[in-house]
């Protein structure tokens, strides 16, 4: 930590003789910015990415862990600063809950789109496992290859932990008319879901597995099922018959409402602060596909990307 | 012929068993019911009662979520003037007292963290942040990793001898080589801190359950509670009343460990010999005196092996705070394995299990050291090891510089590697267990469905298909004939909370879960205990395998079984087993090693074999211990179905526990849910319990 924040500061000072002062504004409370960091790598990446601007413009930084869900809480309460990744099929619920409490502000979008549904390993489409997919109707016609031995002689649709997004899939796969077909089988955790994964390419075998995108998973491909196209309020928990997939997603920051008067320069810099698709691929893959470490990582992507985010910051 | 019934317990659990059976025929499952109306959700609506209770107290989670986010957040409010945001700003008093309280755990952490790693925060308590920014040299340096090892080598040679010397030396190098130094030491200050506090508090609340009879019955049902709810169903609560961060991780550890300090403490003031205090009494001492001068003294073996099960407790919870801001081994652990690396993930577990085991044999070999009041050493005996440390700090510190000549700018290897820099297998580990995987896939594959079609799924079907009435009848029977009407009372008790939730159907999946995990653990492991306790070097062997297993943080159990079943009933019941059966194993072999030699002899005398001994003498006498094993197998089992909801698929009470993690909403539910849990564990626990010592009283045992 110590030596990513020597680099910075490091590059700090030659940029500081290089390009002009900083606007004047109200200077930043020295009290640290707090970070959290979740269960997935380019999140980590990111946090340590985003700390290291905010340490590269002078503010104190601190890193928390945090179960990605509960985080708007602890947003909304002060005991962490912002939320840097926030998907809107899995968190915009409780993103938008917690700024209905007050507490919670919306620091703007990535440029990234996001995009979090059920899909299946290269090698279901590669090997033909089941002919006619993505689409989702060819799934009416191979549910035994994705027949697992708990499943009860129907296919599996692996999903998430059941806090991620409560009874969606099971009311879609009902609302399909799928529900004779397919089970849906909550994992315990991302892990889980991986371990899955692995083990299905491992062994040529069916998989309907919950994923997301950008993800490592990318890196191996990963193809995602086309269910129907979302439109606004086709789920049941929003009064539709939830016959309809994901949405194409954004992916938002969010921040404590006290940070624009706390923080105001690095509140500047986190709302224009805005990342592609590429961009989080790159920082993920860094440590998933190079192995390094999240801090290294986060290091060698500021030091290869000055252009990138030195923008943001004045 | 009726006295014969009133007697026989047999027959009455055989009629039992017959009514039992008759109801769950006449009851049948109602058209359409399904097990789950959602997978959020509860139980589906019955309109007969006979086969699921109305759930009365649905409402209860809610509620309890409402008011206790009243106390914390509304309660009692003062308007206070921020000049930042040039408004005045609510403030809850609740609030800002639950977070002085983390304030001042999270201080002793940090200050322990880093003077072993080194840092910042702690100058910046009795400076600010600015001035750090204005100070860049105010910095804690740490310690580098030789002279942290070397006086815990010096603390085991005292406390144990070479052996142990040489145990801890090897432990803490392997963390400090595999670049896992950092994350240790803050898992490690976490510990200290936690372990610290529930020591003092367990002595405090031992002593005064010791002082007040009224005392000690207000507290026994709450420590069997808190020592029967998982885990993760106080991680929310922690979390919404002390903030995220290390502090709340720290204060659920806490809650987790105190229990056994507060139990062992009493057992030890209980057992010192009235003579003992009379001679106290007799010099005249203060009560003050009599309790710290003269009973902890003598209970001292006791109250240490107390602070080893807190310890022990400690280190079980380093993977589970992390879910609420622990940072340290734990949340590295957990993150890799989010990340599938398992061949890192393992060396993660591997430097936990080093952790607890240093910290588990220092603390015993600490327990088991004599006092030696009559010692009369000279004044360089007595500063020897206070010279040794000051030499290791000197020398550590010397060669840290070196190093730094030495490795220029390069990792300094006699100061701290840094995080994953040191040696890492973890490439070839990961090479290994795919290779392991590969292997085993098939014919795991063929087993994976035998079990679950043949075995697994027809005896959970069964356990759902139990209609509430012959449930009640069952275990209430149970609870009649082994201790009466008082006993059929209080687990009835128990049920009746469930069973007016709304989550009865999952409480009867958790209870499958148990259920076969009791029968595979707890044959097992009486099975081996009964072979081993055959020979006395057998029996060494499988308690030392019992200890190594019962230090092994119960999260580690699930990364095999995650990697070998994936996300199965099966993979979740792989993870129980083996944690379950260290009991079963230890209860047995101490049952049958404690069979009075004067009932053997007499049975040398008349003339039996080997066989009959064991069967017609020692397992019988031995048998109401074993079933206290029984007992806490079952508790063990407990335990870790919750924990194994984080492979998935269990769809039971802990599935829900661990989605309650996820919302602030939940903790209410979290806390209902955890209560369930832990009554089903009560239930069990009153009935085998009550059943040994009615059992030990009539061999004359007790």
């Amino acid at each position: 930590m110590k030596k990513l924040t020597n680099n910075l500061m490091a590059g700090a000072v030659a940029l500081a003789f290089a390009t002009a002062a900083v606007p004047a504004m109200a200077a930043d409370s020295s009290e640290p910015i707090v970070i959290p960091t979740h269960n997935w790598s380019s999140q980590v990446v990111m946090a340590y990415v985003i700390g290291g601007i905010f340490e590269n413009m002078g503010n104190n930084v601190e890193y928390v862990p945090a179960d990605s869900q509960a985080v708007y809480e602890a947003i909304r309460n002060g005991d962490v600063t912002i939320s840097h990744e926030v998907w809107q099929s899995s968190f915009g619920k409780s993103f938008y809950n917690a700024m209905a409490a007050g507490g919670v502000i919306d620091a703007g979008t990535h440029a990234a789109a996001t995009l979090e549904e059920m899909g299946v390993p290269q090698h279901v489409i590669d090997n033909n496992l089941c002919p006619g997919l993505p689409n989702w109707e060819a799934l009416k016609d191979c549910k035994d290859v994705f027949v697992t031995a708990d499943s009860g002689g129907k296919g599996r649709w692996l999903e998430g932990p059941q806090s991620w997004h409560g009874d969606l899939m099971p009311e879609r796969v009902d609302a399909l008319g799928l529900g004779d077909d397919y089970v849906v089988t909550f994992a315990g955790g991302a892990d889980a879901l991986w371990a899955e994964v692995a083990a299905s390419k491992k062994n040529n075998t069916g998989l309907i597995v919950f994923n997301w995108t950008p993800n490592f998973t990318d890196a191996d491909g990963f193809v995602f099922i086309e269910f129907p196209e979302y439109t606004e309020g086709c789920r049941k928990a929003d009064g539709g018959d939830g016959s309809c997939g994901s949405p194409k997603g954004w992916l938002k920051k969010a921040a404590n409402y006290k940070m624009p008067k706390t923080h105001p320069a690095a509140y500047t810099a986190y709302s224009k602060l805005s990342f592609t698709t590429t961009q989080i691929g790159q920082m993920a893959a860094l440590v998933d596909v190079d192995g390094m470490t999240h801090q290294d990582a986060a290091t060698k992507w500021l030091a290869d990307n000055e252009s990138v985010w030195k923008p943001f910051t004045n | 012929m009726i006295k014969s019934f009133t007697q026989s317990k047999l027959q009455q659990f055989a009629l039992l068993f017959i009514v039992f059976l008759a109801l769950c025929w006449l009851v049948q499952k109602p058209e359409g019911y399904k097990y789950f109306v959602s997978a959020g959700g509860g139980n589906e609506e019955s309109s007969n009662w006979l086969w699921r209770l109305p759930a009365l107290l649905a409402w209860l989670p809610a509620w309890l979520a409402d008011s206790i986010n009243f106390v914390m957040f509304d309660w009692i409010t003062i308007d206070v003037y921020n000049e930042l945001l040039e408004d005045d700003e609510e403030i809850s008093v609740v609030k800002e007292f639950t977070r002085s309280v983390s304030w001042a755990v999270l201080f002793f952490i940090q200050t322990i963290r880093e003077l072993l790693v080194g840092g910042i925060k702690t100058i910046v308590t009795f400076t600010s942040w600015g001035f750090i920014n204005e100070n860049p040299w105010a910095r804690l340096p740490g310690l580098p990793w030789t002279v942290v090892t070397g006086a815990a080598v010096l603390l085991g040679y005292n406390l144990g001898g070479r052996f142990l010397a040489i145990l801890v030396g090897c432990a803490l190098t392997y963390i400090a080589l595999f670049g896992q130094w950092e994350p240790a030491m803050k898992t490690v200050s976490l510990v200290l801190v936690a372990a610290s506090v529930s020591v003092v508090f367990g002595l405090f609340l031992g002593i005064a359950a010791y002082r007040s009879k009224a005392f000690e019955a207000f507290i026994t049902p709450i420590l069997g509670v808190a020592q029967t709810m998982p885990q993760f169903s106080y991680l929310i609560p922690m979390f919404v009343l002390f903030g995220l961060g290390d502090h709340a991780g720290a204060l659920a550890t806490i809650v987790f460990a105190t229990p056994p300090m507060v139990r062992l403490t009493l057992l030890g003031l209980k057992s010192v010999s009235p003579e003992v205090v009379e001679a106290g009494l007799m010099s005249g001492c203060t009560r003050r005196q009599l309790m710290f001068r003269v009973m902890l003294p003598t209970a001292r073996k006791n109250i240490l092996i107390g602070v080893n099960q807190v310890i022990m407790g400690c280190l079980a919870m380093v993977v589970i705070a992390s879910l609420i801001g622990a940072t340290g081994i734990g949340d590295d652990l957990l993150k890799a394995l989010n990340g599938l690396k398992l061949g890192k993930a393992f060396e993660l577990g591997v430097c936990i299990v080093l952790i607890a085991i240093t910290l588990d044999k220092l603390s015993l070999a600490w327990a088991n050291k004599p006092i030696d009041y009559f010692a009369d050493l000279s004044f360089s005996e007595r500063h020897r090891n206070k010279f040794i440390l000051l030499a290791i700090l000197i020398g550590g510190v010397l060669l840290a510089f070196i190093g730094r000549y030495i490795f220029g700018d390069g990792i300094n290897y006699f100061f701290i590697i840094e995080t994953n820099k040191g040696i890492s297998a973890d490439k070839i580990l990961d090479a290994g267990i795919d290779w392991f995987v590969t292997v085993l896939f098939e014919p795991l594959e063929v087993f994976k469905a035998w079990v679950f079609v043949d075995v697994l799924e027809p005896v959970r079907a069964a356990f759902r298909g139990m209609p509430v009435i012959a449930t009640f009848v069952l275990v209430m029977g149970i609870g009649y004939i082994v201790g009466g009407i008082r006993s059929a009372l209080v687990v009835g008790g128990y049920l009746l909370f469930i069973a007016l939730s709304a989550w009865w159907d999952r409480a009867l999946t958790t209870a499958y879960f148990v259920a076969i995990a009791l029968v595979i653990a707890g044959s097992l492991g009486a099975l081996i205990g009964i072979l081993s306790a055959q020979n006395e070097r057998a029996t060494k062997v499988t308690l030392i395998v019992c200890d190594t297993l019962q230090t092994f943080p119960s999260f580690i159990y699930l990364i095999p079984a995650i990697m070998l079943f994936q996300v199965s009933n099966i993979a979740v019941l792989i993870a129980i087993t083996p944690y379950a059966m260290i009991p079963a194993m230890r209860y047995t072999i101490e049952g049958l090693r404690n069979v009075s030699p004067a009932l053997l002899d007499a049975g040398a005398m008349s003339g039996v074999n080997r066989m009959q001994r064991l069967l017609s003498i020692e397992l019988p006498l031995a048998f109401p211990h074993i079933v206290l094993g029984i007992n806490q197998t079952v508790m063990f089992a407990l335990m870790m179905v919750i924990i194994g909801a984080m492979i998935g698929s269990t769809a039971d009470l802990g599935e829900l526990i661990l989605g309650s993690l996820s919302d602030t909403k939940g903790i209410g539910n979290g806390i209902i849910l955890g209560l369930c849990v832990a009554f089903i564990g009560l239930a069990i626990d009153h009935i085998l319990n009550t059943w040994a010592k009615a059992r030990k009283d009539a061999l004359g045992l007790a």
